[in-house]
């Protein structure tokens, strides 16, 4: 039974999965080159990186058919890094996200990903998308005619090609042509042999020539903490993308261990953290890849390519790749959530612009992400907070009155609680009735301590009704879900 | 509450399955729950685009492909196992049963089977399946997996059904084949049928004291027993006699070996089923 799991979760469909394996292989040079540049490192950082954590996450990761390699998310996060300090420290803060990525999946903190609401995802890839972008722009300012022709003319083979055939991969067909046209007419671009050196044999072992003091840990802790937090999120919201698309399950403790593996690994054969690619994902099962074979045969297909034609690729026109990188950009955006703009709440809106707004501003994914869950959270408790009516009847002849409150009471509505009493009323007594409100927090309960208090003030006796059933909401975990209706007392009260 | 439950797949054997289903339930009065599992859909057949390039909204778009694709596999799917099960009620209920429930899930057989086998007093499954090989004797990809998993007695059901007068337990003295004896003894389902009792071995005095043992109980419910010893391969002797004696059932423990050690010498049980022409009855 193991042995035929194992079976249908690595082999899938040999044929299919490798030759999805062999489209992505493709797919993965262009990009792994690109977001090397982005980092501001060696094109053969980010293609050892991509060859190492695809092949390991094939292995170690939590869903099947995923593709993890260097990603954008991740190089615009240590450019600073790169910049400051240089590349052994990037490699060091390598090996320190991926430690912090496993200790994330032991302490099963995939869990939190739930706090991360849709507007959020949202506002996160296109962010993604709009920073791919810009981090064309410097390609595409101060250059020639020749350059916008050629990303012109790319783009045009990238999205018509397939109109004509769905055969064979339209980025590799626009790479080859303008590597080919510029070879020909002797243009003089910048090709990616300008950008620095490209592997030419496999990856080896070493050790971040580094000193290994506090100092070098306080320098690469805020950076790694970032990487690990980033590459979390982008992974595991792929991984719930590659589930919906195939109609799975998958295991999202395994993933994030598995991300970590894969970048320790990755720190110490000279390649840059990574994560999982949604683009690179669904072009992954769109080509028909389901299993961990292909995504283990992306990552041997792109390092033999590597090796073999190694000459070649330091030939290719930046033009191509720019061309390839503003597909991923497009590719990467979520359009629908511009028309959603219109016909979401605007709460929701608000929480995806903000996102957008902070990672553009901050090229920082990870701050985006926690102003995006935060503001949700504050709209949340504002939305909820509504959710409260006092109502009052006088009795006896208007020497006392009872207050009915029924709705939630805590942080975000004990100013409206409070505001709910009228205290110039002169009563005798006042019974407060709470069976039907919920106190959810100390906030709470302080509010009802004041309105106690000041009913005393103007001579009231004051009694309260219900507080055992409203402060049971108080304790941080409620039990309901092991004790058979225990929520609908909860509700009904 | 205890039923008999029939697993069909719409094979050769779905019949056959069906009338040991039905004769189990008469002599044990219950009620027999037909099950069909809509395997794990093959998300491979998809139409497989290889241009590699990303365009706006295609996640979207490929949710979309994909859910319709598998939304017309999975209705032809259940049309089929609905009609599958139909077909077995109406055989089972022309054979005599009375009560007869069907049931159609998706997933994993294996994980329906766990579901439902707390109220299960007996599963029946045929040797082969829809996917087997007939010509190179090979046992259906399920059989094993159930065998292994499935904590009830086990039915195996041959190609087709005969009556069963004659029964033979192979007595390995392990506590599986002690369990069968105990249930055949206390069971209506085999009451009243020729029984012999097979142990293949050098024939110690300790193993024959245990055989007679076994048959000293069987004896006290009322079953005329033949009990024997046999040197040889446990295989090929229980085969011999079961051809030889006109043997209508095979009773044995299910799977005593580990799944290392079965993996490397291969487990008499699997040897049993696929060498026997018969119905085995299979007890953990």
């Amino acid at each position: 039974m193991f042995l035929s799991r194992l079976r249908a979760e690595w082999l899938g469909n040999p044929k299919a999965e490798l030759l999805a394996g062999l489209v992505v292989a493709l797919a993965l040079i262009p990009e792994a080159i690109a977001f090397s540049i982005i980092a501001g490192v060696d094109p053969k950082v980010g293609l050892y990186a991509s060859f190492s954590i695809a092949v390991i996450t094939a292995i170690a990761g939590g869903r099947p058919g995923m593709i993890s390699a260097a990603t954008a998310a991740m190089a615009i996060l240590m450019i600073d890094l790169v910049r400051d300090h240089g590349l052994e420290y990037l490699l060091a803060a390598t090996v320190l996200t991926g430690v912090l990525q496993v200790a994330a999946g032991y302490l099963r903190l995939g869990r939190v990903m739930r706090f991360v609401s849709r507007s959020v995802m949202t506002g996160f890839v296109n962010a993604l998308a709009i920073l791919i972008f810009l981090a064309q722009v410097p390609e595409l300012v101060d250059v020639g005619w020749e350059t916008y022709a050629m990303v012109a003319g790319g783009l045009a083979i990238i999205y018509l090609l397939p109109r004509v055939t769905r055969a064979i991969p339209s980025p590799l067909v626009c790479i080859v042509v303008l590597t080919g046209l510029a070879l020909a007419l002797g243009l003089e671009l910048r090709t990616v042999g300008d950008m620095g050196e490209l592997p030419s044999t496999l990856p080896v072992f070493l050790i971040p020539d580094i000193p290994l003091t506090l100092e070098t840990l306080l320098i690469i802790l805020p950076y790694s903490a970032t990487l690990a937090m980033v590459g979390l999120l982008e992974s595991l919201m792929t991984a719930s993308i590659v589930d919906g698309l195939t109609d799975t399950q998958s295991d999202k403790n395994r993933e994030c261990k598995g991300q970590g593996v894969a970048n320790i690994a990755t720190g110490f054969l000279g390649g840059m953290a990574g994560c999982a690619m949604i683009g690179q994902s669904v072009i992954n099962v769109k080509s028909g890849g389901r299993a961990r074979l292909s995504s283990f045969a992306a990552g041997v297909f792109l390092m033999f390519l590597l090796v073999v034609l190694g000459d070649w690729v330091s030939r290719i026109p930046m033009a191509a790749l720019v061309a390839v990188m503003i597909m991923v950009a497009i590719g990467t955006f979520s359009w629908t959530s511009l028309s959603d703009l219109r016909h979401h709440p605007k709460s929701s809106s608000i929480v995806m612009l903000s996102t957008v707004a902070v990672v553009v501003l901050t090229h920082d994914l990870a701050q985006g992400v926690l102003v995006g869950v935060l503001l949700s959270g504050i709209f949340f408790a504002w939305k909820v907070a509504q959710i409260f009516r006092v109502e009052s009847r006088a009795e006896d002849e208007g020497r006392a009155r009872r207050y009915l409150v029924s709705g939630q009471v805590f942080f975000a509505s004990a100013e409206a609680f409070k505001a709910a009493f009228d205290f110039k009323e002169a009563l005798e007594r006042v019974t407060i009735d709470v069976g039907r409100a919920h106190i959810w927090d100390i906030s709470g309960v302080a509010a009802l301590d004041e309105v106690i208090l000041k009913f005393r003030r103007e001579g009231a006796e004051v009694e309260i009704v219900g507080l055992n059933e409203a402060s049971t909401t108080i304790v941080d975990k409620l039990a309901v879900h092991d004790k058979p209706g225990a929520l609908e007392r909860l509700m009904g009260h | 509450m205890s039923k008999i439950i029939a697993c069909i797949d719409g094979s050769l054997y779905s019949g056959s399955v069906c009338d040991h289903a039905a004769w189990a339930a008469r002599l044990l009065c219950t009620e027999v729950e037909l099950l069909h599992v809509l395997g794990r859909r093959q998300t491979s057949s998809v139409p497989a685009d290889l241009s590699g390039n990303l365009a706006a909204n295609n996640q979207q778009a490929l949710l979309n492909e994909l859910a319709e694709h598998d939304e017309r596999h999975a209705k032809l799917a259940q049309q089929r196992g609905r009609l599958i099960l139909d077909e077995a009620k109406a055989r089972l209920e022309a054979a005599g049963v009375a009560e007869v429930t069907t049931r159609l899930r998706n997933g994993d057989l294996l994980d329906s089977l766990r579901e439902v086998e707390g109220e299960a007093r007996l599963v029946v499954i045929g040797k082969r399946g829809e996917a087997a090989d007939f010509a190179k004797l090979h046992l259906g990809s399920n059989l094993e997996r159930v065998a292994r998993a499935v904590t009830r007695p086990l039915l195996v059901a041959a190609r087709a059904f005969k009556p069963i007068r004659r029964f033979l337990i192979a007595f390995d003295g392990g506590p599986s084949a002690s369990k069968a004896v105990e249930l055949v003894a206390a069971s209506p389902l085999l009451r009243g049928l020729d029984c012999r009792l097979l142990a293949v071995g050098a024939g110690d005095p300790e193993q024959r004291r245990r055989l007679e043992a076994a048959a000293e109980q069987l004896r006290a419910a009322g079953f005329a027993v033949e009990a024997e010893v046999l040197p040889g391969a446990p295989e090929e002797v229980i085969a011999e006699r079961v051809e030889a004696e006109a043997i209508d059932l095979l009773l044995m423990g299910a799977y005593g070996h580990s799944r290392i050690r079965s993996l490397v010498i291969g487990s008499t049980t699997t040897a049993m089923v696929r060498s026997c022409k018969i119905p085995v009855l299979m007890f953990r």
